[in-house]
């Protein structure tokens, strides 16, 4: 997928003047963090299956080669194939060959982030080949070749009348040419246009939210259904997956399960949690002929051993996201790639640079919020702080920032040169907003009195000159 | 025993105030504030003077040298004080979370930083959860509302503390937001760096402010009431804003947030 990440105070710019869009993200404020905190609330033990969760997912970092390699091992034993995909170039070409392998026209989709990450439907097009999303929200962003703006629910950007507008533009031609107006309506149209799209698939594609060592599993959440049929229904089922979502045994999964739903929608459990272990056996009733597992590394295995390894945790809940007062105003497309919210700034600067993505991280006042619901603790704020350090480190910091903090560096580092500068910056604001109490422009401080005044402060000097003045400076002996 | 405080401590309590840059600068009264409540409670207040800033500005920004020299100004000037107390949730947190995590590579500093860290406060959790403070001696006629600034509230666990030491307070009657607990987007720089979207999130502060019904916010960070102080006003709205330590040192009756001195 094309960046804009570096367009992202553009994009926010547009995404706050959107009016559909302002009214689904109020919507989403507050359904989706209401939700989660009844779920979280109504499990005991929710506080300590996050710490499992998090202890689960960093014993299988640590070592991740062990269980890679032990998932691949059990995959081939089941007559499966595991492919090792370095790069996204790697993972698009493996992915075409196996749909070329079986003469393939269409494919299946279920939802898979991997998937928009490394742009596979646009190369599966170029290649003659058809891909079929079948994830509700998924279907109705290819139909307005739009990229997700949620990592689960795709188009929650759009508001239920511009998607009775998508489906008349293109289910009109196949009959449907009423305009809808409930939402059980619409879902029955997509699924009646969809069911035929299934039975015709060569190839279902599908992602994975765990990959199960002990088993060779790969495991899928879904609350549609359209997983089960995109992996039983065509002759080849392609698993594409990335490295971190490796786990050891089922048992972790049910833990993983367990807090994921609660996080993501709310929901005690998904509608559909699917269980893929292998092609179809002798004797199944139904089931895939070829079993194929694509995993991906796009860059991941470098930040392995290092203070950024914690984002490799991520189960791709969105509760951090569906929390986030920065994505709650602005929704994810802004954010320029696949992925929006608090994990998008901070892997998306290692997935496609941070000279790409430097806006990501500091667009976040850090009020920790995302780090407060996610399910496996990940220090997002911590981390966008990482990448905010590296980007000083490397001058992407933008220069009037950095003189500015230069400035303001030195003068905090001599105590008494700055208290002759607060004196007397306290004495002039004081002096010229005391009339108002308040500055509606102020030189210097453009972005803050665009929208807001600025408080004056009070006559009589600073915090320090004042008690210094009143024989308060009772320094200790 | 002074009036207002229902229990004195047992042992007054050598305590080093933290100004904060911002309380320096734009709201000394909060400073003065502090201290009264702090000494009301039984503690000895000193204000170290070689104290500026907690470092957070270069911190947020990436800039982790000058974050360190700063902390390293910071933990000396504060050496040997019982307790160090701020009336932020930002500063406060900075001091008792993030110092130690700057000297990973000097096990001397990060002592020396894990020891400040351990004494470090806010203020409204110094007076509630150290003191035990149950009440106050002050009145404010009015119906106030309170934001639960982010650091205080998930970094240190600042929620009742404050709420119960207003419940004390004659003639006040607190009216909650609906989301008392999102962030006003202040954000420090952010503000300035993002100005857009910090104004949409101020903005639906304001809205919820105003559906509150309360005639005064109150919350316990500078920046934020700064903040959501400029955005009312500009809207303006007639809601008055103040730091929650001045209400309950009984300073209510000065002017508030970007109010002129004069008028009330």
């Amino acid at each position: 997928m094309q960046s804009t990440a570096r367009d992202f105070k553009h994009n926010a710019g547009a995404a706050l003047a959107d009016a559909n869009l302002q009214d689904s993200l109020a919507k989403l404020k507050v359904g989706f963090s209401e939700r989660r905190r009844q779920a979280a609330e109504r499990l005991p033990e929710f506080e300590a299956l996050r710490d499992a969760a998090r202890d689960i997912k960093n014993h299988a970092l640590a070592h991740l080669d062990f269980y890679l390699e032990e998932f691949e091992r059990k995959v081939t034993a089941l007559g499966g194939h595991v492919h090792w995909a370095p790069t996204a170039e790697d993972a698009r070409r493996i992915i075409t060959e196996l749909c070329r392998s079986v003469g393939a026209r269409t494919i299946a989709k279920s939802k898979s982030m991997i998937s928009e990450e490394i742009g596979i439907n646009a190369h599966l097009e170029a290649a003659g080949i058809a891909p079929i999303e079948t994830d509700l929200g998924e279907y109705i962003i290819q139909l307005r070749h739009e990229p997700p703006s949620h990592i689960i629910a795709p188009a929650v950007h759009l508001t239920k009348d511009q998607v009775a507008g998508t489906f008349v533009e293109h289910h009109g031609p196949l009959g449907f040419t009423r305009r809808l107006t409930e939402r059980q309506d619409l879902v029955a149209e997509a699924r009646h246009v969809l069911r035929q799209k299934f039975l015709d698939a060569d190839v279902g594609l599908t992602g994975a939210n765990f990959l199960v060592a002990e088993t060779g599993s790969s495991m899928l959440v879904t609350n549609e259904g359209n997983a089960d049929l995109s992996n039983t229904l065509p002759k080849m089922h392609i698993v594409l997956a990335s490295i971190e979502k490796v786990i050891p045994t089922l048992e972790d999964a049910a833990v993983l399960l367990r807090v994921l739903a609660r996080s993501a929608t709310g929901q005690e459990s998904s509608t559909y949690t699917t269980i893929n272990t292998g092609p179809r056996r002798t004797g199944d009733l139904d089931g895939p002929a070829h079993y194929h597992v694509v995993i991906l590394d796009n860059g991941r295995s470098s930040v392995l051993g290092t203070e950024m390894q914690d984002m490799l945790r991520c189960i791709r809940c969105g509760a951090c996201m569906n929390h986030c007062p920065v994505y709650g105003a602005i929704g994810g497309h802004a954010y320029g790639w696949v992925y929006p919210g608090p994990i998008g700034s901070v892997l998306t600067p290692q997935l496609i640079g941070v000279e790409e993505a430097s806006n990501l991280p500091n667009a976040s006042t850090f009020c920790g919020r995302c780090e407060s619901v996610c399910p496996v603790r990940i220090p997002l704020p911590g981390l966008m702080r990482h990448w905010r350090e590296r980007e000083f480190e490397r001058h992407l910091t933008p220069k009037g920032v950095r003189q500015g903090l230069a400035l303001w560096g030195f003068l905090a580092r001599r105590p008494k040169l700055y208290r002759r500068v607060t004196g007397w910056a306290n004495r002039v604001l004081a002096l010229f907003g005391r009339g108002e109490g308040r500055y509606a422009s102020l030189p210097l401080a453009a972005g803050w009195t665009r929208f807001r005044d600025f408080p004056a402060p009070p006559a009589g000097g600073t915090f320090h000159a004042q008690w210094a003045r009143h024989g308060g400076a009772r320094t200790r002996p | 025993m002074v009036a207002g405080v229902s229990k004195p401590p047992i042992h007054p309590r050598r305590v080093a105030l933290f100004v904060t840059c911002l309380v320096d600068l734009f709201r000394p009264s909060i400073g003065f504030a502090a201290v009264k409540l702090l000494e009301e409670a039984g503690c000895t207040v000193e204000v170290p003077p070689l104290q500026v800033c907690c470092g957070q500005p270069a911190y947020n920004s990436g800039d982790r040298a000058t974050t360190r020299a700063i902390a390293a100004q910071v933990i000396d000037a504060f050496e040997g004080y019982e307790a160090v107390v701020a009336p932020s949730g930002s500063c406060g947190g900075m001091l008792a979370h993030h110092y130690p995590g700057l000297f990973d590579d000097d096990p001397a500093m990060k002592a020396r930083a894990a020891n400040l860290a351990a004494r470090s406060h806010e203020l409204m959790s110094f007076l509630v959860d150290v003191l035990g403070v149950t009440s106050v001696a002050a009145r404010y006629d009015d119906a106030v509302t309170y934001h639960d600034s982010c650091s205080g509230l998930r970094e240190l666990g600042v929620k009742q503390q404050p709420r119960r030491l207003l419940g004390s307070v004659q003639g006040l009657t607190l009216r909650e937001m609906a989301t008392p607990e999102v962030c006003c987007g202040f954000g420090g720089t952010f503000c300035v760096k993002y100005p857009d979207i910090s104004n949409a999130m101020v903005g639906e502060k304001s809205a919820d402010v105003a559906s509150s019904g309360a005639g005064t916010l109150l919350a316990g960070d500078l920046g934020c009431l700064m903040n959501m102080a400029g955005k009312l006003q500009r809207e303006g709205s007639a809601v008055k804003v103040r730091h929650v330590a001045e209400v309950l040192a009984d300073m209510g009756s000065l002017p508030a947030i970007g109010e002129a001195e004069g008028r009330r």
